[in-house]
């Protein structure tokens, strides 16, 4: 039985051996769709930053050392990664305490810590702890988990979210609940106990709203519900956006000429609200295209989750791919007001360091399950 | 097993979670089919109004010029700043910068802008030099913006600032030939559609909407050398005599086109900061005062017309006073029995006054009333006067007396000059313009062509050596014009020692080309009377308009010529 299996794996490994690059682990289809989706970036960018050439060399170095750093991850075998997961989560944890103690001192909201050559978010370390760590936990016994084992990931769920969610910044606490969320459902967790939970967060929503949401926060959902109240003020953005994104018309305004955009209507236009920059100069084809890149890349995620030989490998390929999508969901979400304005980047189109590198890791991870798959089997 | 069956439902989950997925997707694409398909015109229009703006474009006023071409009143292109008071009063931080730049204070931004809070457009200063409207943008204030307009400038000064007028700030005419021909000279500002910024400024220029038209130029009768000439001798006499106020107005006698009027004191209209605007009246269209002795050639057309007299008839003007009812009328001194022709050159009061009784009173009124007294001369001059000239049902004799010498009535110095027009057309009054004209003016034929010519060959005497306006000759040609003193008329009568000093005349009065009336206004010093004061500037103006004009003389004596080129050598005869 296994002589048989190992002859069958005989055939596909020799092929990769005789590729150019025989020991690079990399998942072609998904770096080709990254590359487009980096390329198509850095190009509304220029047009996005009012033809910065500064801009977009900048961002084009991380857009660099986020694939080099993808690429590097995607080398490790599953189980190294497997291995490191819970120690990543508690470098993240620990970043996360040292941010809120020197909030504390520096007296306003506090996401960054400056390292002296380096300043970064530990939250963003935490997008991807924390679905490591729980695909980690979960996948250390059989699925579905106990309830004790779901009591104890919740609490490894939580407990960062929130940490996060104090900075305050509500974007990434969401995006990290999220990916947790996604490898909870995953592994298993009982319908009637998500019905249950949602239930709850129904029911505690005028508590959140009254005790845990900040003014900005409650004024930015508020805005959401009704963008007329304060189109000058609070609903400016979501006025603006919409406004650039309906008149880019079918075939758009063309590159460089979105009036909404270089008029300086727009504002945060090449961070958060790129994508209405995209639509008014690429209107709705443009839109099309660009939502396909996504899809692909998301399909190809998913595949990957589903041709997964461990537990770990399903539950955080699953996850990632799954995180993805809500970066693109809520940015495009929100961008076109159909969703409150949470700081939440279009993923490797938005201009911003940390988070790039931080979606790439990821995809690093997804690459290197995918191609360690084989040798797995032996 | 139990792997398989994890498995398999890990793939039912994530199936489940790919149906999510899948919905919230087709949500999005919805959205933006929803925004760019069935919101688009919306939200373009939404965008469209945002950043696109019409704004007028200023048309370019048409230039005036004098008969020769020349300028007389340009439009320069000039710069006006104004702001969107929402986003300026953001930038408050930089106001001292902007106000430092303009030479304005703070405070006065202030004024100008916080009152005007929910405005969208406040002028903060009106026609700054494109220079400094450069330094002004290059501060990069938000809400800051220029707006190109033309600014009037004046070259001829005061010397032409009656006549012209001047436009306001938004360069529409509001005082005298500016005002008159404005519709002709403004044209019509066109529209842009501009893109706008967020902070209001004017980034790109789309699409002319529509054309500016520019204004069309306008050529005046007036002659620059003229007007200038005019006005040095003017004001020298008004100065010299310490007079109030004067005013001069030279038509030409063939077409009746003003060639030249000027006023004192004037002001320059390129600077009219803290100016009243009484200064502003152009007094020789605007102001009347009664003639005096210059009407005095209408009576004796009047009577030449009337067949009771001739030039050489004999009118008793003894003692040098004449009672009329209750009134005296008085001559400077007994001039006893005179002809016509010396109550005209003597300028006798009483000699004037018999004949006007002697006629019927229609014929007295009709002798004045037909050179256009109490009628405006339809030069179409904003806020001319018609002068007053009425006839009561029961004419009174003193009344008609004292008509007869130029008092009971009042008329503008242009009015004068246009009546004047009469003596040296051989009969015609002809219409007055300040338009240029090509065409052949004839005018209407109001006295008898040799009762005219006789008039004007009595003129010529009041020009003589024992006339009274000897100081108007002009060396060289001979000179027809009637000088005028008048008592000022002041509260219950005349005043003693206020008057107004006037000469009306034309050369050459052999084939007049030139008409010209000067007015002095209470002249201060001593001398006061007409040929003193007025009859001068008249005798310089028109040697200097004369040579100007190249018209030949018509007074050479052969003998005085030959002299005076012997003189010139440096021969002694």
């Amino acid at each position: 039985m296994a002589m048989q299996q190992s002859q069958i794996m005989d055939a596909p490994q020799s092929r990769v051996r005789r590729s150019r690059f025989p020991k690079l682990h990399i998942d072609w289809a998904l770096f080709i769709a990254l590359l487009l989706l980096a390329g198509v970036g850095l190009f509304v960018l220029y047009s996005a930053g009012d033809k910065s050439m500064e801009l977009v060399s900048r961002q084009g170095m991380r857009v660099l050392i986020a694939f080099l750093v993808m690429i590097a991850i995607a080398q490790f075998s599953p189980y190294s990664i497997q291995f490191w997961s819970p120690m990543l989560f508690g470098l993240g944890l620990l970043l996360l305490f040292a941010v809120l103690l020197m909030g504390e001192i520096g007296k306003g909201a506090q996401r960054w810590l400056d390292l002296g050559f380096v300043t970064f978010q530990p939250s963003e370390i935490m997008k991807l702890a924390v679905p490591m760590m729980l695909a980690w936990y979960l996948a250390d016994a059989p699925l579905p988990p106990s309830k004790g084992r779901l009591t104890i990931a919740a609490l490894a769920l939580i407990i960062p979210t929130l940490m996060v969610a104090k900075q305050p910044d509500l974007g990434t606490s969401l995006l990290i609940a999220s990916s947790g969320v996604f490898v909870l459902i995953l592994a298993g967790l009982s319908w009637r106990f998500m019905g249950t939970v949602l239930i709850l967060i129904a029911a505690s929503t005028p508590v959140v709203w009254n005790y845990l949401l900040h003014d900005y926060q409650r004024q930015r959902v508020l805005t959401f519900i009704n963008p007329g109240i304060d189109p000058l003020g609070a609903g400016y953005h979501i006025n603006q956006s919409t406004i650039a994104i309906g008149s880019g018309g079918l075939y758009g305004k063309g590159w460089l000429n979105g009036t909404q955009s270089h008029l300086d209507f727009l504002p945060e236009r090449s961070t958060d609200f790129v994508f209405a920059v995209f639509s008014e100069e690429f209107g709705f084809l443009g839109i099309l295209i660009l939502l396909s890149l996504y899809a692909f890349i998301i399909t190809r995620g998913l595949i990957i989750a589903m041709q997964a030989q461990s537990t770990f490998g399903r539950l955080i390929a699953g996850s990632i791919t799954l995180t993805f999508f809500v970066y693109v969901f809520v940015n495009i979400g929100m961008v076109s007001g159909i969703l409150p304005v949470v700081g939440v980047p279009l993923p490797l189109v938005s201009y911003g360091g940390t988070s790039i590198v931080t979606l790439m890791a990821g995809f690093g991870i997804l690459m290197s399950i995918q191609t360690h798959r084989k040798l797995m089997a032996n | 097993m139990s792997k398989q069956g994890n498995k398999s439902a890990y793939t039912f989950r994530l199936v489940v979670v790919i149906t999510g997925v899948v919905a919230s997707a087709l949500v999005l694409l919805w959205r933006g089919v929803d925004l760019h398909v069935f919101n688009k015109d919306f939200l373009q229009n939404q965008g469209d109004a945002r950043y696109l703006r019409v704004l007028p474009v200023a048309a370019h006023r048409g230039m005036v010029r004098d008969r020769q071409g020349e300028p007389l009143a340009i439009s320069t292109p000039v710069d006006s700043v104004w702001v969107q008071p929402e986003d300026f009063i953001d930038a408050h931080d930089q106001w001292t910068h902007l106000a430092s730049i303009l030479g304005m204070k703070v405070s006065h931004l202030q004024q100008l802008v916080l009152p005007r809070k929910d405005k969208e457009f406040v002028y903060i200063k009106r026609h700054i030099a494109p220079d400094l409207a450069k330094k002004v943008m290059a501060l990069n204030i938000p809400g800051v913006s220029l707006q190109r307009e033309y600014h009037r400038y004046y070259p001829t000064g005061e010397v032409t600032a009656h006549v012209l007028g001047f436009t306001n700030v938004d360069d529409i005419g509001q005082e005298g030939i500016e005002l008159a021909y404005n519709d002709w000279l403004q044209g019509t500002s066109g529209s842009q559609r501009v893109l706008k910024d967020r902070l209001g400024r004017v980034v790109k220029h789309i699409e002319l909407l529509s054309e500016p038209n520019p204004g069309q130029d306008l050529l005046l009768s007036i002659d620059r050398r003229l007007q200038y000439l005019t006005y040095r001798e003017l004001k020298r006499a008004v100065l010299k005599h310490k007079a109030r106020s004067g005013s001069a107005v030279v038509l030409d006698a063939k077409s009746g086109e003003v060639l030249a009027m000027v006023n004192q004191p004037s002001y320059n209209p390129n600077n009219r900061g803290q100016l009243r605007s009484s200064a502003y009246r152009n007094r020789a269209v605007t102001d009347v005062f009664e003639p005096g002795s210059t009407v005095k050639p209408l009576t004796v057309a009047a009577a030449l017309a009337s067949g009771k007299y001739k030039e050489k008839t004999l009118i008793n003007t003894t003692p040098g006073t004449f009672r009329v009812g209750r009134h005296t009328i008085r001559d400077i001194r007994n001039y006893g029995m005179i002809s016509v022709s010396k109550v005209l050159q003597k300028s006798s009061n009483i000699g004037a006054s018999k004949m006007a009784l002697a006629l019927s009173e229609d014929r007295l009124w009709n002798g004045y009333s037909k050179v256009g007294f109490g009628e405006s001369t339809g030069s179409g001059f904003p806020g001319e006067a018609s002068g007053v000239f009425t006839r009561s049902r029961n004419w009174r004799e003193i009344e008609r007396a004292t008509l007869a010498y130029g008092y009971g009535l009042s008329v503008t110095p242009l009015q004068l000059a246009r009546a004047y027009t009469v003596f040296a057309t051989d009969g015609r009054l002809l219409p007055v313009s300040f338009q240029k004209t090509d065409e052949v003016v004839t005018g209407e034929q109001v006295i008898k062509t040799s009762i005219s010519k006789s008039v004007r060959g009595m003129l010529e005497t009041v020009i003589e050596k024992e006339g009274t306006g000897s100081k108007a000759a002009v060396p060289g040609y001979r000179v027809a014009g009637k000088t005028g003193t008048m008592k000022k008329a002041s509260a219950g009568g005349y005043s003693d020692d206020r008057y107004i000093s006037v000469f009306a005349g034309m050369v050459p009065a052999s084939d007049p080309r030139l008409v010209m009336v000067v007015m002095v206004n209470e002249p201060s010093s001593d001398v006061y009377y007409g040929g003193e004061v007025a009859a001068p500037v008249f005798s310089k103006v028109m040697a200097g308009a004369l040579r100007l004009m190249d018209i030949p003389p018509d007074n050479i004596d052969e003998q005085k010529i030959h002299m005076a080129v012997l003189n010139n050598m440096g021969v002694r005869p």
